[in-house]
C-alpha cells in the first residue's frame, strides 16, 4: 500500500474532522446547539484522529489528542460541564491539533511545544481533580457484576492439539473472576486416555466484551462447543445505544452480545437454508437457536433497528473521490463538448435531416453530462463561512466588541476551487469589517445603535453567477478620508474629481490603508489589493457600497464555474468573440446613420452606452457589413457591444490565457470553436472597465 | 563565450536549421516538439507585432511568435513554405509551448560542438544574448540560437504588458 497516499488521506480526514469539531464547539458556544447534540460528534472527531494518528505512529498527535479525548469523554458521561472556559480550552486544543496536522503536511511549519504542554496541563486539571467521581462510575458498573455464563464442551482432540483447558481458565482469570465452576465428563464406551472428555460450566464476572472472552477459547473452537451467554447488562447497554441503522448482526456484535464467529456461523446456516430452498429462518432466530443470545436481547436489538430504518445518517450518502479524477473527467467532458461543436459545424454543411436529429439528441445528452460533471465539483459555500465564524469569534473577543454573525444562504453551491480561493479574501474583508467597520460599544451607543454589532454574510444565485455579500452595520467608509489618504500616498493627483464609487475603489489600490493605528489584525495596507486580485483571478468582481454610520457592504460576484459556460458567439472580421450567455440581454441592429461622435443610444427611452469593439481592440473588419449591438447586463450595469455578426449560442470550454497574455484587458480566456479556430471569451465587467478607462484617457490627455 | 557547451560530454548535438530572411539559423532539436504548416493562426487584439496570434494545437492554445520581429526585422510574410516550429520552453519549472514562425525549415544537422564558433560581438544584427554560437557548414554560416532566450516568456510578458497598458 502506498503510504504517502494513506498519509495524505489521514491529513485530509483529520482536517475535516477538526473542522467538524470547530463548528460544533462554536455552535455550542453561541447557544445555537445543546452540548448533548454535538458532544458525540466532537468526541468522535477527537477519537478518530487519535486512532488514525496511532496507525501512522504520529505519537505527539496521539498523546495530545488522548488528553483531549479524556476530557471530552467526561463531558459525554456528564461528569464535566461544558462551560465557556472549557469550550475555550477545547478550541485552543483544536487549533493546536490543527497545527500538528499541518506540520505533518509541511515540515517547515513549526509548532509551539510549550503551548501544547500548557494545554495538556490545563486538560489534566479537568481530568484529575475528580478521582472520586471516577471510582464511583467504575463501581456503578460493578454493582451488577456482569455475570457471563460460559459453557465449554471440549472436543476429544484438544489435548492432541496441544491445548490445555486449565491454562485457558488461568488466562480467563486475567479478564475477571471465575465462580461456580461445574465440571462434567462425557466418557464414551471406549475410553481413550489421550482424549479430552471435559465439559465446563462456569459463571464469570467481568466487564470484558463477549468477543474478548471468546478469544480466550479461540484455539479450541474448531472442535469444541463454546457457548457464552449474554449477561443482563448487555441488554441494558443495547437499550442505551443510540439508534443506528446497522444490520441486526452488526448491532449485536457491536454491543458484545454475539461474537463475529457466532454471527458468521448463523449467516452460513441461513445461506445453506436458502440454497436448499428451505424456509429461511430469521437471523435472530438462528442466533437464539445457537444459544448465542437470548430471545429478549434479539427483541431489543430489533426494536432499535426498526426505529432507525428511515433515518440514514448523512455520512453514508457521500463518496470520497480524488480531485484529480474529477478534473480529468471534466477535462474530458470539455473535449467532448468541443468535439460535438465541430460535428455540429460539419452537419450544418450537409443536408441530412435524420443525422441532424440524431445529433440533436446527442447534444441534449452532452449538455446533461456537462452539467452533471460540473455539478460534481460544486460544494456549498458554507464551508468557507464556518471558518469565518471562528474568526469573528476570536477577533471580536480580542477587540472586546460584541458582534453577532448572521449567515444566510450557506447552502449556495459554488465550484470547489473557488470556495478554496475565496476563503482568504473573505477573511480579509471580515477582519477589516470587525476591526475598522464596527465601532466599539460606547461609540455605538452614542450613535444610538444597538450595542451589539452585526456582521451579515450571505450568498445567493443571481442570473448565472453567485453573489456573496459581507455587510456590517458599522461606521461606513469615510469618503473624504479615503480621498485624502489616496492623495497623500500619491495614488491619485490632488485635483482629480472622483465620484463616491470611484473613491471606494481606491481602497483596493496597492499600499492603501486609512487606519490611523496599525493593529495586528488589519491596517497594514496589504490585503485589499490582494483581495481584489484574488477575486479577479476567479473571473469575479467586487463592489463596495457604504453609507456613513449605517455600514458597509462588500458584494462579490463570481461565475458559477471555471470550466465551461454557455456562450453567445459573435464575429468582428475574422475574430470570434464569445460572450457569457447569461449576461446577454438582447440584440439590436446598429443604426449607423447617427454616426456622430457619441457612444450611446436610446434604447426604448433608456440611455445605453455602447462600446465599439472594433475600435477598442483595433480589429480589421469588412467595412460594408451591417453592424449589430449586443446588449449585455451584469449587476446594475448595462452596455451595448458593437459587433459585425451574431452567430448564435455555443457551449464554450474555457481555456485560460497563456501567461504572456495575462495583462490583456477585457478578454478572460480562449475557447476552441467548432471550426477548430480559437475564439476569445470576453470578460464583460473588465471590458466595460477597460473601455471606460480608455475613453477617460482620451478625454483627459493631461492626466 | 559561455563554456557550458564546450564541456558538454556529448560532442555532437542535433540542430534543426531553418531560414529566416535569407539567413540560416539553427536551434537544438531537444526543444522542438513538432513543425506545422502556417495555418489558422488567430490574431490577438492589441498585441505587439511580434505576437502573430494563437493556434489550436489539438486542443491546446499555443501562442505564435514572429521570430523575424523578435530580431528587429520586418514581419515575416506568409508564403507557401512558411512554417511554425512548435517549441517547448521551460519557464518557472513549467514547460510552455510556443510556436515560432520561420520562412522555411531546412534540415536536421548533427553538429560537432567543438566546431561552434562564438557569436561575433557585432555584425549579426541580432541581440548577442540570443546566440549560442555560429557554425560553418562548408557552404554557409548557421547561427545557433538559444531557444529559452529568444522566446523568453518573462521578457515577452513584460513587453506585452507595456504595450497593453499604453
Amino acid at each position: 500500500m502506498d503510504l504517502t497516499q494513506a498519509r495524505l488521506l489521514f491529513i485530509e480526514e483529520a482536517n475535516s474532522l477538526l473542522a467538524v469539531m470547530e463548528s460544533c464547539l462554536l455552535e455550542i458556544e453561541s447557544g445555537e446547539a445543546e452540548v448533548a447534540e454535538h458532544i458525540d460528534a466532537i468526541f468522535r472527531a477527537a477519537h478518530t484522529i487519535k486512532g488514525s494518528a496511532g496507525m501512522f505512529g504520529f505519537d505527539p498527535v496521539v498523546v495530545f489528542t488522548h488528553n483531549v479525548e479524556s476530557v471530552l469523554d467526561k463531558v459525554r458521561s456528564n461528569e464535566l460541564e461544558m462551560d465557556a472556559a472549557l469550550i475555550n480550552l477545547m478550541l485552543d486544543c483544536q487549533d493546536h491539533m490543527a497545527a500538528m496536522i499541518r506540520q505533518l503536511e509541511d515540515d517547515s511549519v513549526s509548532i509551539d511545544l510549550q503551548h501544547g504542554a500548557r494545554l495538556i496541563d490545563q486538560l489534566h486539571q479537568y481530568i484529575q481533580p475528580q478521582p472520586v467521581i471516577e471510582t464511583q462510575s467504575k463501581t456503578l458498573l460493578h454493582t451488577s457484576p456482569a455475570d457471563w455464563q460460559i459453557e465449554v464442551h471440549y472436543g476429544e482432540d484438544v489435548f492432541r492439539d496441544g491445548m490445555d483447558p486449565l491454562s485457558q481458565l488461568n488466562f480467563l482469570q486475567t479478564l475477571g473472576s471465575i465462580h461456580n465452576v461445574q465440571t462434567h465428563w462425557a466418557f464414551p464406551e471406549v475410553f481413550d486416555p489421550e482424549s479430552c472428555y471435559l465439559q465446563l460450566k462456569l459463571d464469570f464476572a467481568s466487564d470484558a466484551g463477549k468477543q474478548q472472552i471468546e478469544d480466550v477459547f479461540e484455539f479450541v473452537q474448531d472442535n469444541s462447543v463454546v457457548v457464552i451467554t449474554t449477561p443482563q447488562h448487555i441488554e441494558q447497554s443495547l437499550q442505551n445505544i443510540a439508534p443506528s441503522d446497522e444490520k441486526l448482526g452488526a448491532l449485536l456484535v457491536s454491543v458484545g452480545a454475539v461474537t463475529e464467529r457466532e454471527l458468521q456461523s448463523a449467516l452460513q446456516t441461513q445461506q445453506q437454508q436458502q440454497q436448499q430452498s428451505q424456509k429461511e429462518q430469521a437471523l435472530g432466530e438462528l442466533l437464539v437457536e445457537q444459544g448465542a443470545v437470548s430471545v429478549d436481547t434479539v427483541a431489543i436489538a430489533l426494536d432499535k433497528q426498526k426505529s432507525t430504518e428511515h433515518k440514514r445518517p448523512p455520512d453514508f450518502q457521500f463518496l470520497k473521490v480524488e480531485a484529480r479524477k474529477l478534473d480529468e473527467l471534466i477535462n474530458l467532458v470539455g473535449e467532448l463538448v468541443t468535439a460535438g461543436a465541430s460535428i455540429d459545424t460539419l452537419l450544418q454543411q450537409i443536408e441530412h435531416e435524420a443525422l441532424q436529429e440524431a445529433f440533436g439528441v446527442l447534444t441534449g445528452l452532452l449538455e446533461q453530462i456537462r452539467d452533471g460533471a460540473l455539478g460534481l465539483r460544486m460544494v456549498q459555500v458554507g464551508e468557507s463561512f464556518s471558518r469565518l465564524r471562528r474568526i469573528v469569534r476570536d477577533v471580536s473577543k480580542e477587540l472586546g466588541k460584541d458582534i453577532e454573525l448572521v449567515v444566510s444562504g450557506a447552502d449556495t453551491e459554488l465550484d470547489k476551487t473557488m470556495v478554496e480561493k475565496l476563503s482568504d479574501p473573505l477573511m480579509h474583508i471580515v477582519r477589516n469589517a470587525l476591526d475598522h467597520g464596527i465601532e466599539n460599544k460606547e461609540m455605538r451607543l452614542y450613535k444610538g445603535k444597538p450595542a451589539q454589532g452585526q456582521l451579515k454574510l450571505s450568498a445567493c444565485h443571481e442570473s448565472g453567477s453567485v453573489v456573496i455579500e459581507i455587510s456590517d452595520d458599522g461606521a461606513g467608509l469615510n469618503v473624504e478620508r479615503i480621498r485624502q489618504k489616496a492623495i497623500e500616498k500619491g495614488i491619485i493627483p490632488s485635483d482629480r474629481e472622483l465620484n463616491k464609487e470611484d473613491i471606494f475603489k481606491l481602497i483596493f489600490a496597492p499600499g492603501f490603508s486609512t487606519a490611523a493605528a496599525v493593529t495586528n489584525l488589519s491596517g497594514r495596507g496589504v490585503g485589499m489589493d490582494v483581495v481584489k486580485r484574488n477575486i479577479e483571478e476567479l473571473r469575479g468582481q467586487i463592489q463596495i457600497d457604504s453609507i456613513p454610520d449605517k455600514g458597509t457592504t462588500f458584494k462579490i460576484r463570481l461565475p458559477l464555474t471555471l470550466a465551461i459556460i454557455d456562450g453567445f458567439l459573435v464575429r468582428i472580421g475574422d475574430t470570434h468573440l464569445v460572450l457569457p450567455l447569461n449576461m446577454v440581454q438582447e440584440c439590436i441592429e446598429f443604426e449607423s446613420q447617427n454616426e456622430n461622435d457619441r457612444n450611446y443610444l436610446d434604447l426604448r427611452g433608456e440611455v445605453l452606452p455602447f462600446i465599439k469593439l472594433k475600435q477598442l481592440f483595433n480589429l480589421k473588419s469588412d467595412a460594408q457589413a451591417k453592424e449589430n449591438i449586443v446588449v449585455v447586463q451584469y449587476g446594475n450595469h448595462k452596455a451595448g457591444l458593437v459587433v459585425d455578426q451574431l452567430q448564435g449560442e455555443l457551449q464554450a470550454v474555457i481555456k485560460p490565457l497563456n501567461t504572456m497574455f495575462q495583462s490583456l484587458q477585457g478578454i478572460g480566456g480562449y475557447t476552441i470553436l467548432g471550426s477548430g479556430n480559437v475564439g476569445f471569451i470576453l470578460d464583460i465587467p473588465q471590458l466595460v472597465q477597460f473601455a471606460s478607462t480608455a475613453e477617460n484617457a482620451s478625454c483627459h490627455p493631461m492626466s | 563565450m559561455d563554456e557550458s557547451f564546450t564541456k558538454d560530454p556529448l560532442s555532437h548535438q542535433h540542430f534543426l536549421t531553418f531560414v529566416l530572411r535569407d539567413e540560416c539559423f539553427g536551434i537544438s532539436i531537444s526543444a522542438v516538439k513538432e513543425i506545422i504548416e502556417y495555418d489558422n493562426v488567430t490574431p490577438i487584439p492589441l498585441m505587439p507585432e511580434f505576437v502573430k496570434g494563437v493556434l489550436n494545437l489539438r486542443g491546446e492554445v499555443v501562442p505564435v511568435i514572429d521570430l523575424s520581429v523578435r530580431f528587429n526585422k520586418a514581419p515575416t510574410e506568409i508564403q507557401k513554405r512558411t512554417c511554425i516550429v512548435i517549441l517547448e520552453i521551460v519557464f518557472e519549472e513549467q514547460t510552455v509551448t510556443i510556436g515560432a514562425v520561420v520562412d522555411s525549415v531546412s534540415e536536421v544537422m548533427e553538429i560537432n560542438m567543438d566546431t561552434i564558433e562564438p557569436a561575433p560581438t557585432f555584425g549579426a544584427r541580432i541581440r548577442a544574448q540570443f546566440i549560442l554560437g555560429v557554425v560553418n557548414t562548408g557552404d554557409q554560416f548557421v547561427i545557433l540560437l538559444r531557444g529559452e532566450r529568444v522566446l523568453s516568456v518573462e521578457e515577452m510578458t513584460a513587453v506585452i504588458e507595456n504595450v497593453v497598458e499604453k
